[in-house]
């Protein structure tokens, strides 16, 4: 017993919340199945082009499924972030405009930052769920974003703005590059700190977390910060692939975003889940889309194919937790 | 009224709830390293006089002695900071989180990164800790890296005992720690109890199981209507006796 305990306390000194199966096999071989399909119907798909493509669409999807990790996993859920990427296309460009590079830029993050600030302050405050304020939130901010421009395009960006979209950090591609500098930041913080263990303790149990001396409602606030942040990234990646400011845009990513977190194998309960997770759930979607491309499957048909990936992925996850429980 | 060198020490506590006089003149005595038993029939007052004693509820009336010394427990913070801990009856786990993270949940070690700028989790010291008190307390338990949902519900308990245990608690309440477990888990906690009174800690037992008071406590309390209405050794008395005084037919001492 006493040996058996030293070798496992140095043969696992890292955190393992959950063990992982459905993470760790399936889903990696799900995609890596997509690939070898889609690769063998159109060569084109393993090509460099295509790869760094495949990166540079998914980014604003990836940007957007971190913050709502942090959500889900906190026993929340964030239902703004689609509409946020119109503020901040629509405000960010209006300062791009007006005062240059840094300021639009940092402008337009702060914008949706503090939108999520407001969603925050209202979960962590309130009795409302978190569900119905950010479904709030997505008219609000939607709104805002048509009434400010009389839903029009905002033009005249810089085009130094469009080296975040477009450019390429030696072969990498710039947005692809801060989606997985996001992804190593957000894994760290949602992993190794004691913010990110207190996600797990509000979204598992918010009493016993209280009962430890938590603070619940300043975590929770920063969870809602953190989404509005990462959808601010996400909106001017956006906005610099665009080159304009579109209060259409990212309508539904919400829905993707969350979609991503869950075919990943997230529970929607909170409590449960990994950045891990999500980047595989985000990769099945930016995969999917781009391989039904290449081989000329319509974007109806896609729709309809995601829709039953998700039922499916998250009907398998179920499956896996009751045959193990 | 005070044992001589009693840990804790509870004397005439009131607590009135609007009309309602929950508890009605209370003593209470533990000692270094002794299990008390608290018995009482539903609503007699054995929650609120713990909850008293932990700085959830102030007394209306009464006093609390810790060594000797009076204290008030504004909240539970105060208490845990005198080394008292309550175990509730749902354990307050997170059932997601593994053992190390429920063990150090709200209080985790930290070591700094990148000259103090940021702190990340010290797994390891954690760890090695929780193994600590794995040992300690003899668990049974083959990995403290699984998610607590995965063990049974005496493993459970043996892990919010631990988590008490590694906040350096004197005394441990424990509310009906056995109540929802397997037959073959009981006496594993059982088990458990004796080893915290072996490591000198004290241990307040509310159960409604009088063959599990009996098997673990030194003295057992009986509350009837928000008043005490006995103590006994529990080598000098019976189920017989305390059940008569848990339903208010035995007499009234004290």
């Amino acid at each position: 017993m006493t040996a058996d305990s030293d070798t496992a306390v140095a043969a696992a000194p890292r955190p393992r919340l959950l063990p992982f199966a459905w993470d760790r096999v399936a889903l990696p071989g799900f995609i890596l199945l997509m690939g070898l399909v889609f690769g063998s119907l159109n060569p084109n798909f393993f090509s460099w082009t295509n790869l760094t493509n495949v990166a540079r669409q998914s980014s604003v999807l990836a940007l957007l499924s971190i913050g709502q990790t942090f959500a889900i996993v906190s026993g929340g859920i964030d239902l703004s972030v689609g509409s946020l990427l119109a503020v901040v296309s629509v405000l960010g460009s209006m300062q791009l405009v007006a005062f240059g590079l840094v300021p639009g830029v940092v402008g337009g993050i702060l914008a949706a930052t503090l939108a999520g600030a407001v969603s925050g302050l209202l979960i962590a405050r309130t009795r409302i769920p978190p569900f119905i304020v950010t479904l709030g939130m997505l008219s609000l901010a939607r709104g805002t974003a048509f009434t400010v421009t009389g839903g029009m395009p905002v033009v005249g960006l810089p085009t130094e703005i469009q080296w975040i979209g477009a450019g390429s950090l030696g072969p990498l591609p710039v947005p692809g590059v801060i989606a997985a500098v996001a992804f190593v930041g957000a894994h760290w913080l949602l992993r190794r700190t004691s913010f990110g263990r207190y996600v797990y303790a509000m979204g598992g149990n918010e009493a016993a977390a209280i009962a430890a001396g938590i603070n619940v409602r300043w975590h929770k606030f920063f969870v809602y910060c953190l989404s509005g942040f990462c959808a601010g990234v996400a909106g001017i990646v956006i906005t610099s692939r665009t080159l304009s400011g579109q209060p259409t845009v990212g309508e539904t990513l919400e829905l993707y975003a969350i979609a991503a977190v869950v075919i990943g194998g997230t529970r929607l309960g909170g409590g449960d889940g990994s950045l891990i997770r999500t980047l595989f759930g985000v990769i099945v979607i930016a995969v999917l889309g781009n391989g039904l491309n290449l081989i000329n499957v319509s974007s109806y048909i896609q729709l309809i194919v995601i829709g039953a990936i998700i039922i499916v992925a998250v009907g398998f996850d179920l499956w896996r937790r009751e045959r193990r429980a | 009224m005070t044992e001589p060198g009693a840990l804790v020490s509870m004397q005439g506590i009131v607590k009135r709830f609007g009309a309602v006089e929950a508890l009605r003149g209370v003593d209470l005595d533990l000692g270094q390293g002794e299990v008390l038993g608290l018995v009482g029939d539903n609503a007699a007052g054995k929650s609120t006089l713990m909850k008293t004693l932990t700085g959830v509820h102030q007394p209306d009336a009464g006093r609390v002695f810790f060594e000797g010394r009076p204290v008030h427990f504004r909240n539970p913070h105060d208490s845990r900071a005198r080394g008292i801990e309550m175990i509730y009856q749902d354990l307050a786990l997170v059932p997601s989180l593994d053992v190390v993270a429920n063990v150090f949940l709200g209080r985790e070690k930290t070591r700094r990164l990148l000259g103090g700028l940021v702190r990340q989790l010290d797994e390891r010291a954690m760890e090695a800790a929780t193994w600590d008190v794995v040992r300690r307390l003899r668990i049974n338990m083959d990995s403290v890296r699984k998610p607590v949902s995965l063990y049974s519900g005496g493993q459970q308990q043996a892990v919010a005992i631990g988590r008490a245990m590694s906040f350096n608690a004197r005394v441990i309440v424990m509310d009906e720690p056995t109540a929802a477990l397997a037959v073959r888990e009981v006496g594993k906690v059982l088990d458990l109890v004796r080893d915290l009174k072996g490591h000198g800690v004290s241990v307040i037992l509310i159960s409604h199981r009088l063959q599990d008071v009996f098997a673990v406590a030194d003295r057992v309390m009986v509350l009837y209507g928000g008043t005490n209405v006995g103590v006994r050794r529990v080598a000098e008395t019976t189920m017989d006796e305390i059940v008569r005084l848990i339903v208010g037919a035995g007499e009234r001492v004290s």
